[in-house]
């Protein structure tokens, strides 16, 4: 009897969703997708009872947490390894990774939004997680000081970039972060998660930025949307990245992979 | 005749006493046997932001970890590189279900709860928003996390969160119940594994010396 494919509970919006969709599509692994909003839908809870996602439901066993899931994922599907073997580059691995999923991503959440509504204006909560942002994209800059590889920590794609771009993607096109970006990288990020995005992109032949559109939104997400979705840019010193996006600007586009030089 | 080798140097813990980062790091240290050097940053001072300690870790956080030529921030990636480099008494179990179960704990308290209640960001809600205004927002981010890992250990029959012997799991409860209770004034009544837990925990040696107060820049009493 064939073995059940596992089930990736998520939103289109999540970034902890993106990194475990990415993290399954480079391992090829076939999964069913069951998008959920564990507000509303009060089934979730039945199938995981502490109602966070993504949860990965694999036969009889529910699994919470993108880092628990891509772990495991890591563990049960060998191919294409997402953890180095060196300890060394491993913990700088995992450093970049926790740095995005403990020091940015929880901040920038609708909780950390709702403590603000009313006592601050949309733009002065929309310049909090702008800040939370600029100091972990600081910081894994740093970390990377010197690094000359094609990805974060090696040639290979590894956990830490698997974390990096979503972060990466919600900061630009959520926050209004201009990073001067690539466009290659723009096209990594769609390329790994249009199988399950429900997002078109436009790229606006005018500038490096994309315009989305939503064909499937909540309304507190429309609601967040239309707050901060403003012309403002927060420029934070990623000369990395900027870097790659000079060497890239006059190239074709194409779907390149690289996030670092 | 030749002279031994040098025998390898200590890690080097950066710690602050009441950081329960860095609280989680000396449980693990503990539990391996591991004889560390400990140096103290004092966040209150801000030393987290000389020029020398950020380029240990230039997110500005405790605890760092150099070991050798290896130097790394985050308590999470430092834990999981003890567990590698120092084999000694396993805080993962092979069983894969049961470790994913343990990340996934960990993961609640490290990404969940306490960086939502963090010094930032109460100095930052008590400065913005308002006087006062950071002990429902704690109490309320506590309650969110420890609801959710309640809900995934009772029942469990076993002495700790999984089982008979500490795991990563009780490394990472450890320090966030304890503060919870100590600086939060949380009904633990509403938790009763994780209150059970509180007590075993606080009478087992290894997490009893990485407790805040028996640091050496822990304030000294009376």
């Amino acid at each position: 009897m064939a073995t059940a494919k596992p089930i990736l509970y998520g939103a289109w919006i999540s970034s902890c969703s993106h990194r475990v969709r990415i993290a399954l599509n480079l391992k090829g692994v076939d999964y069913e997708y069951k998008a959920v909003n564990p507000r509303t839908d009060p089934d979730y809870e039945k199938i995981n009872p502490i109602k966070y996602i993504p949860a990965l439901v694999d036969g009889d066993f529910v699994l919470s947490d993108s880092l628990a899931i891509i772990l495991y994922l890591e563990d049960k599907y060998p191919q294409h390894p997402l953890v180095p073997k060196d300890i060394k580059t491993k913990g700088l691995d995992l450093q970049i990774a926790n740095i995005v999923c403990s020091s940015i991503q929880p901040l920038q959440g609708y909780g950390v939004i709702g403590l603000h509504e009313g006592r601050l204006s949309p733009d002065e909560s929309l310049e909090v997680v702008q800040r939370y942002i600029d100091k972990g994209f600081r910081a894994i800059e740093k970390l990377l000081d010197g690094c000359d590889s094609k990805y974060c920590v090696g040639d290979e794609i590894h956990l830490g970039d698997v974390f990096l771009a979503p972060q990466i993607h919600a900061a630009i096109n959520r926050f209004q972060i201009d990073m001067v970006l690539t466009s290659s990288l723009i096209f990594f990020v769609q390329i790994k998660i249009s199988a399950a995005l429900t997002l078109h992109t436009h790229q606006n032949t005018n500038s490096n930025k994309l315009s989305f559109s939503c064909r499937r939104s909540t309304q507190s997400c429309r609601d967040f949307t239309t707050r901060t979705w403003k012309s403002r840019h927060f420029k934070p010193h990623c000369p990395r990245i900027s870097q790659m996006h000079l060497q890239q600007n006059n190239q074709e586009i194409k779907p390149v992979t690289t996030i670092c030089v | 005749m030749a002279s031994a080798e040098a025998p390898a140097a200590r890690p080097i813990l950066y710690s602050y006493w009441r950081s329960s980062c860095s609280h989680r790091v000396r449980i693990a240290l503990n539990l391996k046997g591991i004889d560390y050097e400990y140096r103290a940053v004092n966040l209150l001072k801000g030393e987290q932001s000389d020029p020398e300690f950020m380029k240990l870790n230039p997110m500005k956080f405790v605890p760092a970890l150099v070991d050798g030529d290896a130097v790394i921030g985050d308590s999470y990636a430092i834990a999981l590189y003890l567990e590698d480099k120092y084999p000694q008494r396993p805080l993962l179990p092979q069983d894969l279900k049961k470790k994913a179960l343990n990340i996934q704990i960990a993961s609640i308290v490290c990404s969940g709860i306490q960086p939502l209640h963090n010094l930032t960001l109460v100095r930052f809600i008590e400065q913005k928003v308002g006087t006062g205004e950071s002990i429902p927002w704690v109490q309320q981010q506590i309650d969110r996390g420890f609801t959710a890992v309640e809900n995934m250990i009772k029942g469990c029959a076993g002495k700790f969160a999984m089982g008979d012997e500490v795991q990563l799991a009780d490394v990472f409860l450890a320090p966030q119940i304890f503060a919870a209770v100590t600086r939060y004034q949380t009904d633990m009544s509403n938790y009763p594994t994780l209150a059970r837990l509180h007590g075993q925990y606080m009478t087992h040696p290894a997490f009893e010396a990485a407790l805040p107060d028996r640091q050496p820049d822990a304030p000294s009493s009376g």
